[in-house]
């Protein structure tokens, strides 16, 4: 038997939701073709009940993933990247497929994914000493400022780069506790839907991360006006989409990352990390140890 | 109850201070009219006599101020940051040497006690100043990259509760960075805004750096829509605050918000019990409640709760209620007949829905506007007096079992602003409140406030903070 006369096994792209790969629950597939306009995979069309879904789900993870030690989540981060150099061929392919660029473009860009996953993983534990701190306050009191995850995140994907730019609004998101859902590329989800397989074989809990395909005006909009989501990145939102979901995100108050243009290439700063943290600043009595003002 | 000993009066005197019959609004370094000749008048909420008439900010002013802020903002912002230290140093050391003169105008002006303006308002309205000065040439070690860029004009209202204090929270982080600003102070205590305006023109400030806009809510829906505003800032009520996130969705307009609250003060079972009434106190007393981050929702462990409520009672009852220059005066006056009537309403609901109203012995003046001290007990989390911010001397006292109780319940609230915690344990205060979701958790104290402090809330108490190198990034295109 040749391999010419071999039928391939499609693969079916499912959602990521709560550590479970569901069909959307609308039933609804579309279409996904790469550059060409060939026709690569059907992808599930998420509904506002998926959406809603994965906020449940979301929610349910933010306790045990903002609870975890920093260390812990530093080295669940740098799993994700072990997995991913392990698969880099497929996402290589898939990237090359979404994004129409040539192998060794496609190449870079999963190069690049994987090293930043790499360095989120080292900032997990550093970011609290960096925005954190004691504060000076005038009188006899220990003060301390401590930053904190927001709690749950929608992330709408940058709609071109469908994987390094996937991955660069992710990690930061997770990598300080907060939990995500994320809305993939609605042109290019494949990337974003394999990702999810990765995910799942990293030791991430499950609901940390949940990833939606489908339309992302349709995705979106309950999720903006979602009242148990905390914050809302919308880096893959046109102005016009971006205005809408921002009015919206006022309702309660979302914290609220409007898009801005980004060379996903370059090594990032901090400010995706900081715009999905509280921070907390706890004041106590320092007393004093008796009339001397010291106890030795 | 009757007191063992009489206290004799002991008023500060007004003469300290001289209030103009009017003032106009203060656009590009000079006092002027409305454009459309507006005017309203500021009451001393514990008398109702009128202190002064005031121009009122119409659209156009609004916008001519902003013109005469972006004016300044070239100049402003090119200056050498050790040049604009030293304005704001001036600023700090005018506000010490005025600061008797300032307290007793607050005092007028609001309505509450001068042991207030004096020893709370006026110390941290300077030590803001003083504060922030000295980041104004030290920017780049701020941790936000080298040489962080202001935005450009601040648009900014505040509120009446603690007017010169928000101010200085405003003004100098705005300033120290290289921005300029128009500023809306509250229609009911824009006095001591325009005393400010005076003192920058004490201190050489050039022209059009600092506007003081008075005005009523009209006059900041149109301040933070001008288009030429580069940043918003608001502290004020959440109804408003999600108005204005509204309106500045889909611009670049770089947004903070210090909202309402409804902190909870948890007190465990082997708190020390006396300190823990003086902080239950300072929490929701304090300027008659009506603070932000008050402790308006008493949390107590069950086993003590009888001894710990006679204690609050008993020490109730030793407050003392009246005219707020008097120097022995605990409370004062409520700020408006508007807010009067919101407790007011707020307290009848809480009757209505079953809680058991108690306030001490306590004669009110006959005019003003006054609220006895209140607390509620028999309430629950679904009470209106749990959930909704009162803004005045109103304590909802609720109970609890266990530490994840007390947690769980403080945490149910659609604020997260402040919140207490009284134990004796250390470990528990650390695990406790790192559960909770507050921007600023006070243990085993209550109510302290310092410039190098971050202050800000989670959830809809808003979001960016105050105070502290954290307070530069809300004027920094960063």
């Amino acid at each position: 038997m040749s391999d010419a006369t071999r039928l391939s096994v499609f693969k079916t792209y499912k959602l990521y939701v709560g550590g479970k790969f569901p069909r959307s629950e609308s039933g609804r597939v579309y279409e996904v073709t790469d550059s060409k306009g060939n026709w690569l995979a059907n992808a599930p069309l998420s509904s506002r009940k998926d959406a809603r879904d994965a906020v449940v789900a979301a929610r349910k993870a933010v306790g045990p993933w903002s609870g975890a030690t920093a260390y812990n989540r530093g080295q669940i981060l740098y799993r994700i990247a072990e997995m991913l150099e392990g698969r880099r061929e497929q996402f290589v392919r898939e990237v090359a497929d979404a994004e129409g660029l040539s192998k060794s473009k496609a190449a870079a860009q999963v190069d690049a994914a994987i090293d930043r996953w790499v360095w989120y993983a080292g900032w997990t534990d550093k970011i609290a000493q960096v925005v954190g701190g004691a504060n000076p306050v005038a009188g006899p009191y220990f003060n301390l400022s401590s930053p904190e995850p927001t709690g749950v995140v929608v992330v709408l994907a940058p709609q071109e780069s469908s994987f390094l730019g996937l991955v660069s609004v992710i990690a930061p998101v997770i990598a300080t506790g907060n939990t995500a859902i994320v809305i993939a590329s609605e042109e290019s989800p494949l990337p974003a839907l394999s990702l999810g397989e990765v995910l799942a074989t990293s030791d991430l809990p499950g609901g940390v991360v949940n990833v939606l395909s489908g339309r992302t005006a349709e995705i979106a909009t309950p999720l903006a006006a979602h009242q148990d989501v905390n914050a809302i990145d919308l880096a893959g939102a046109d102005d016009v989409l971006a205005k809408e979901l921002e009015i919206a995100a006022a309702d309660n108050l979302k914290r609220v990352l409007r898009p801005q243009p980004v060379d996903y290439t370059e090594t990032p700063g901090i400010d995706r990390m900081t715009a999905f943290l509280e921070t907390k600043t706890v004041w106590h009595p320092t007393g004093s140890l008796g009339a001397s003002g010291s106890s030795y | 109850m009757a007191s063992v000993f009489e206290y004799a009066p002991a008023p500060e005197s007004r003469s300290v201070v001289d209030i103009a019959p009017s003032y106009g609004l203060f656009i590009d370094g000079e006092f002027v009219d409305a454009a459309d000749g507006k005017v309203f008048k500021t009451v001393s909420p514990s008398t109702e006599e009128v202190l002064s008439e005031v121009a009122q900010a119409g659209e156009a002013d609004v916008d001519r101020a902003v013109k005469a802020a972006r004016k300044a903002f070239e100049k402003w912002s090119a200056l050498p940051g050790s040049e604009r230290a030293k304005y704001l140093f001036r600023i700090a050391r005018i506000i010490q040497e005025r600061s008797r003169e300032l307290a007793v105008l607050e005092t007028l002006d609001n309505g509450k006690p001068i042991k207030e303006t004096r020893d709370a308002d006026l110390p941290l309205v300077a030590a803001h100043f003083f504060y922030y000065a000295g980041w104004a040439d030290k920017l780049d070690h701020a941790g936000y990259g080298a040489n962080p860029k202001p935005l450009g004009v601040a648009g900014q209202v505040i509120p009446w509760n603690f007017p010169l204090l928000m101010l200085a929270w405003k003004i100098a982080p705005a300033l120290a960075t290289g921005n300029t600003v128009v500023l809306k102070p509250a229609e009911t205590t824009p006095l001591s805004a325009l005393f400010f305006a005076d003192i920058c023109r004490q201190a050489g400030l050039p022209k059009g750096v600092v506007n003081i806009l008075p005005g009523y809510g009209d006059t900041g829906a149109a301040l933070v829509a001008h288009p030429d505003v580069n940043k918003v800032a608001f502290t004020g009520s959440t109804a408003v605050g999600k108005e204005i996130a509204k309106t500045v969705a889909g611009t670049r307009k770089k947004l903070t918000l210090e909202l309402g609250g409804k902190g909870a003060n948890i007190v465990f079972d082997d708190a020390p019990i006396d300190q823990a009434v003086e902080g239950i106190v300072n929490g929701i007393f304090f300027n008659q409640g009506q603070v932000c981050c008050a402790g308006s929702r008493l949390l107590v462990q069950e086993s003590i709760q009888d001894e710990l409520l006679d204690s609050l009672k008993r020490r109730l009852s030793t407050l003392r209620l009246g005219d707020p220059l008097d120097k022995n005066t605990d409370i004062g006056a409520i700020n408006s007949e508007e807010q009067l009537a919101r407790i007011t309403s707020l307290v009848e609901r809480g009757e209505a829905e079953g809680g058991e109203r108690w306030s001490p012995a306590c004669e009110l003046p006959e005019s003003g506007y006054w609220f006895a001290p209140t607390l509620f007990t028999n309430v629950t989390q679904a009470h209106t007096i749990a959930r909704d911010e009162i803004f005045g001397p109103v304590l909802s006292v609720l109970t609890f079992r266990t530490p994840d109780e007390a947690v769980a319940k403080a945490n149910n609230s659609q604020y997260g602003l402040s919140a207490g915690i009284w134990t004796e344990k250390g470990s528990r205060i650390l695990a406790v409140a790192s559960k909770l979701r507050a921007g600023v958790i006070w243990s085993n104290t209550f109510n302290k406030f310092d410039p190098t402090s971050p202050f800000g809330g989670y959830k809809e108490s808003g979001f960016g903070r105050e105070g502290g190198r954290h307070g530069l990034e809300a004027y920094l295109d960063v």
